[in-house]
């Protein structure tokens, strides 16, 4: 779709951010550029905008060529339909909040902006707060003030640079809801930098993992999350269990191959592709490692048992994180369960514990020599 | 009182302030934030009549606007009077001397805009032109502002560069902070006094009303 329906962009340049990157964002859908900083993200989105020029590269969205290095076009922001939500919303200060977007809806007869205007300010649930300077509005109504500026002028993009970063977590929770629901009536691409992964696994259709500017992977998040490319993607999504093993074998007919972890003998999904005898690192989520209850044994405790003693206890409200150190100490396994369910099974630090690790959750990628 | 002194300090300043609005505005909006090389000499040389002796600068505009400079001859050959001791002159003079007094509040308020603030009205839509007009002009304006009243009341008690430059001739080059001088070297010491406090005021009242214009700034972008 490089030049059809959609943003198109390719960046590329040494300096003084280096950046070799490839996306395609189609209408109507959501794309997270996730990453940490230093990566990148918020210099491609100035590179969309038109307020960055990289080296080489090109940007066309909906069939416009807005920047092409080869051909020497390089159209300036105000020429490329494109509405972009600074992190810190970057409002006029001296201006009302309809004034705000009015100014942006200089494509409109001076009689039909304010109307306008006062249409996209109810559309972001704004409505009463119309006179007010963005000095007078909470971090969250001015997110909102910003993000009605950027679609007054009916741009063909959108850009969200981090837009839920600078206000409260009750507040974030309520914007990321009330995005998720103006979305389904844009129909645009939208590009969000953002370096929550809960943030983009709730709100994005795709998600593009950087790191220092180069895209590692892209896909639909729980795609992305559940099969990263390699260690360091993994990393980057917050793998903490990831371990070193070898593939020993498979059985066709079951649909299982067997991974050796250390002593123990892992029951996985089946992975044809890999030989035998390959080294290979695996990840498991802290979601699919299973706890045994000690006073009712289960059927499902015969998939991978691991034995462990815990090492560490964190309660996060309703769900606890666990980490157990197993193989004598040689690996740390972490884990989550619901705080009662750790209570009720004495999980305190320096007890032996059991676990099953679910073999249909375990990803192989290529070895990789793991810092840490 | 000497009233055609004090008109004659008050027609100095009110050129200076109005041919000092685009100029510094223009200066001070490019310093804030063009980054070029020798932009800290530029500064430097702009700040120069802050620190020199008014009767340095004085000396060096005498000798460059007079009868043996290029620039005194083009203008002696063009109207036929001379540059140095005419209004003009001294106009030319106090332009120079008040360059900093007008610029650097300005060069200030514009380089508190954040530059997102101006990428955002791009983003909007806004040309180069409509930017400067509706966004960074009303953001910057007590600065400029600032600028100009400062510039005014500069204007007004200058002494040493004008008697240099512009001698004392009265309804010509004769402003009233001379003709304080003047009167006090006369012993019509009722004459200074009034007008030594009618400058107290006027500076008084400027001061006044950069620093509500600075903390009108202040809340702007606060």
């Amino acid at each position: 779709m490089a030049d059809g329906t959609g943003l198109y962009v390719r960046l590329r340049q040494s300096r003084p951010i280096p950046l070799d990157v490839t996306l395609a964002c189609g209408s109507g859908e959501l794309l997270a550029l996730v990453g940490p900083s230093g990566s990148g993200k918020t210099t491609i989105l100035r590179c969309i905008a038109g307020l960055d020029r990289p080296v080489e590269g090109r940007v066309a969205c909906n069939g416009a060529l807005w920047l092409d290095a080869v051909a020497d076009v390089d159209l300036p922001p105000q020429r490329r339909a494109v509405g972009l939500v600074f992190q810190a919303y970057a409002l006029f200060p001296h201006l009302t909040a309809l004034d705000n977007v009015a100014a942006a809806l200089g494509h409109l007869p001076r009689e039909a902006r304010r109307s306008r205007a006062q249409e996209l300010l109810d559309l972001v649930h704004l409505g009463g707060l119309e006179a007010r300077r963005p000095a007078a509005l909470s971090g969250g109504q001015q997110q909102r003030v910003a993000l009605a500026r950027a679609l007054a002028r009916e741009p063909a993009a959108l850009l969200l640079d981090e837009p839920f970063s600078a206000v409260d977590q009750v507040t974030r929770r309520k914007l990321q809801r009330e995005l998720a629901q103006l979305r389904r009536r844009l129909n645009m691409p939208i590009v969000l930098v953002t370096h929550d992964l809960d943030e983009a696994r709730v709100l994005a259709d795709r998600m593009s993992i950087l790191h220092r500017g180069i895209t590692l992977q892209d896909g639909p998040p729980a795609e992305v999350m559940a099969r990263p490319r390699d260690p360091l993607v993994a990393r980057l999504v917050d793998h903490r269990n990831l371990f070193e093993g070898e593939v020993i074998g498979h059985d066709t007919a079951a649909g299982v191959t067997w991974l050796r972890w250390r002593e123990a003998k892992l029951e996985i999904a089946h992975r044809p592709d890999i030989a035998p005898g390959a080294k290979v690192i695996w990840v498991i989520p802290p979601g699919s490692v299973i706890l045994h209850r000690r006073d009712r044994p289960s059927r499902g405790e015969r998939e991978n048992p691991v034995v462990g003693i815990v090492e560490e206890v964190v309660e996060l409200g309703e769900s606890a994180s666990v980490v157990i150190a197993v193989a004598g100490g040689a690996a740390h396994l972490t884990f989550t369960l619901p705080t009662y369910v750790a209570q009720r099974n004495r999980v305190a630090v320096g007890e032996a514990v059991t676990v099953s690790l679910l073999g249909a959750a375990v990803h192989l990628m290529p070895w990789a020599p793991l810092s840490d | 009182m000497d009233w055609p002194a004090l008109a004659l300090s008050l027609r100095l300043a009110v050129w200076t302030t109005v041919l000092l609005l685009p100029v510094g505005v223009l200066l001070g909006r490019a310093l804030a934030w063009r980054r070029f090389a020798g932009r800290q000499l530029v500064d430097a040389a702009l700040a120069l009549p802050l620190v020199l002796p008014p009767t340095v600068l004085g000396y060096y505009l005498l000798v460059g606007l007079g009868g043996a400079s290029w620039l005194g001859r083009a203008y002696q050959a063009l109207v036929g009077r001379s540059l140095v001791f005419s209004f003009e002159g001294l106009l030319v003079a106090s332009l120079l001397f008040n360059l900093p007094f007008a610029i650097q509040p300005m060069q200030r308020a514009f380089a508190a805009i954040p530059r997102e603030v101006r990428e955002a009205a791009w983003c909007s839509g806004l040309g180069f032109l409509r930017t400067f007009w509706r966004i960074e002009l009303p953001l910057a304006w007590p600065g400029v502002l600032a600028g100009l009243v400062l510039s005014f009341a500069h204007t007004l008690g200058e002494f040493g560069v004008v008697l240099m430059v512009g001698g004392n001739i009265p309804h010509e080059t004769k402003t009233v902070a001379i003709a304080i001088y003047d009167r006090v070297q006369a012993f019509d010491d009722a004459a200074a006094a009034t007008m030594a406090a009618a400058l107290l005021g006027v500076s008084f009242a400027a001061i006044v009303l950069v620093y509500a214009l600075s903390d009108r700034i202040g809340r702007r972008h606060g």
